[in-house]
């Protein structure tokens, strides 16, 4: 089962190796990642921002988004939003009378998954926020900071060890809810592992070394969030049982 | 809390609740399912009503089989974690990383089509009474979504394990309980309790996985919807509706495990 041949399958060298399009699959699988956490991230800041300090109808609006896109499977949300969003790409563009794109994979996927990630660091940012000390902002506002200037000094950096474990778990949603996107053909780690897979027929092999893959992927993912945690959370007192 | 909360009755909740930009976005919101009742095409809606009760059920099915099998390995799991020896807590620590650390929509393909193409070069499996069972995909589906469901509440177990304080289990001890007497009626208990807002997030977590057996030709409700866009070629009636049923789920299960939250006593030490 694992003999030799089924390796070889494995290595780089073109005619038999897929390791290169498994590896060329990862690493569509990273951009994407990281592509959907920073669209979740801006999205999160400003959703934040709208549910804290938003008048009523932006607060019931952004209440409304976060709840159907936390209730709905990310599946679901990814074809509605993939057929949905390229559309009514094409058809803004045929009305304004260019021709219809074929929209790439990966920036559909990094917009889908982007709109999901953004419901779930809305909530993860508003608890942030709302755990720094309130004197804090207000002295910043005594002091006449500009909105922009406290968001950039304050808010954000004082927020940070706060939202720290709960963006750290987004990120790692992140990289796995990349594999969603096979089902609409996107050509990233699963995708590409499924197709070598069936063209093969070593589907134990295929499937492992991806796994191994992802696996990797969030263990380096566990290091390098430690390493920005102790960093975002330098100065301040360890908390109790915290290593 | 320092001040008492100020007793609000139902009739003044209510009120507060209608604000009058509420009211405009219920209406709002009113307009926009009407108009998608009335300009979106809904005349696939009684031909699939049959097939698509069964998916829900399916769906449903398959989300309590694999919840319940998923809690009742990760209570071992997270109890190995917290005072298994090392021959115990590492296996089921490296269970609990792999399954977290992997893609659900992976594992389900390793299973399904790894095993699925591994079973059938083994005559005594082929002869064997399981051959009819093995050949179809719900055991698949159920084996996978069970291993994933298992590694995450593992995780959340040892945390609830870890968290009943000392104090209690020495009680219990001081009282003369055998240690499985102190696991049933003390740690387990208060380890539940401790883990229940969790388990109800991750249940909800459970449900949007769910659709994911549809992709090893398993027909839940999703399978179902997308049977709809491929047969008529209507794209949007068939998703939206289907993101309506898994709200209703959703809420339905947020709605049981509050009460069942609100029937724990929360005083815990």
């Amino acid at each position: 089962m694992f003999g030799a041949s089924s390796l070889e399958l494995l290595s780089f060298e073109p005619p038999n190796g897929r390791g290169l399009s498994l590896l060329h699959g990862l690493a569509n699988s990273v951009g994407i990642a990281f592509g959907s956490f920073g669209v979740g991230l801006l999205i999160g800041v400003g959703g934040a921002y709208g549910k804290l300090y938003g008048g009523p109808v932006v607060r019931d609006l952004l209440e409304v988004y976060t709840t159907v896109v936390r209730a709905v499977p990310e599946l679901v949300l990814i074809l509605l939003l993939y057929f949905a969003g390229t559309d009514l790409i094409n058809q803004l563009l045929t009305a304004l009378g260019y021709a219809a794109i074929d929209i790439n994979g990966v920036v559909a996927g990094i917009g889908v998954l982007g709109v999901v990630q953004g419901a779930y660091s809305t909530e993860v940012l508003r608890g942030a926020i709302r755990a720094v000390p309130q004197g804090q902002i207000e002295a910043a506002r005594a002091y006449g900071m500009p909105p922009g200037l406290l968001l950039r000094r304050i808010t954000l950096p004082a927020m940070l060890p706060f939202a720290i474990p709960g963006l750290a778990n987004l990120w790692l949603i992140a990289t796995k809810d990349t594999a969603l996107l096979a089902i609409v053909g996107v050509n990233e780690l699963t995708q590409t592992t499924r197709t070598a897979a069936g063209a093969t027929k070593a589907y134990f092999t295929f499937f492992m070394a991806a796994g191994a893959l992802y696996l990797v992927l969030t263990l380096v993912s566990n290091v390098v969030i430690g390493r920005v945690e102790r960093w975002a959370r330098r100065g301040m007192p360890s908390i109790a049982g915290s290593h | 809390m320092a001040t008492e909360t100020p007793v609000i009755d139902a009739a003044a909740r209510a009120s507060l609740w209608m604000q009058p930009h509420r009211i405009a976005l219920i209406l709002i919101a009113l307009v926009v399912v009407l108009a998608s009742i009335f300009l979106m095409r809904w005349d696939w809606l009684p031909t699939y009503l049959p097939l698509a009760l069964q998916g829900i059920w399916r769906t449903i099915w398959l989300l309590v089989v694999t919840s319940a099998l998923g809690i009742a390995l990760a209570i071992p799991l997270g109890l190995a974690q917290v005072i298994g020896p090392p021959i115990l807590s590492v296996p089921a620590k490296v269970f609990c990383t792999i399954v977290r650390g992997t893609p659900l929509l992976l594992q389900l393909w390793l299973l399904y089509y790894g095993l699925g193409s591994l079973f059938p070069q083994f005559p005594w499996i082929r002869e064997s009474f399981l051959w009819p069972i093995l050949r179809q995909a719900w055991p698949y589906a159920v084996l996978s979504l069970t291993i994933s469901y298992a590694g995450y509440e593992g995780e959340v177990m040892r945390g609830a394990f870890a968290g009943v304080p000392h104090g209690q289990l020495e009680a219990a001890r001081a009282f003369g309980m055998s240690r499985w007497k102190i696991f049933g009626r003390i740690w387990l208990p208060q380890a539940i309790s401790r883990a229940l807002p969790t388990l109800a997030g991750e249940t909800v977590l459970q449900l949007k996985a769910t659709p994911l057996v549809a992709t090893i030709t398993m027909v839940d409700i999703y399978a179902v919807a997308s049977r709809v866009r491929q047969d008529l070629f209507v794209t949007y009636e068939p998703l939206l509706l289907l993101a309506l049923v898994y709200m209703s789920i959703t809420g339905i299960l947020v709605f049981g495990f509050r009460r069942l939250e609100a029937r724990i006593p929360s005083k815990l030490g």
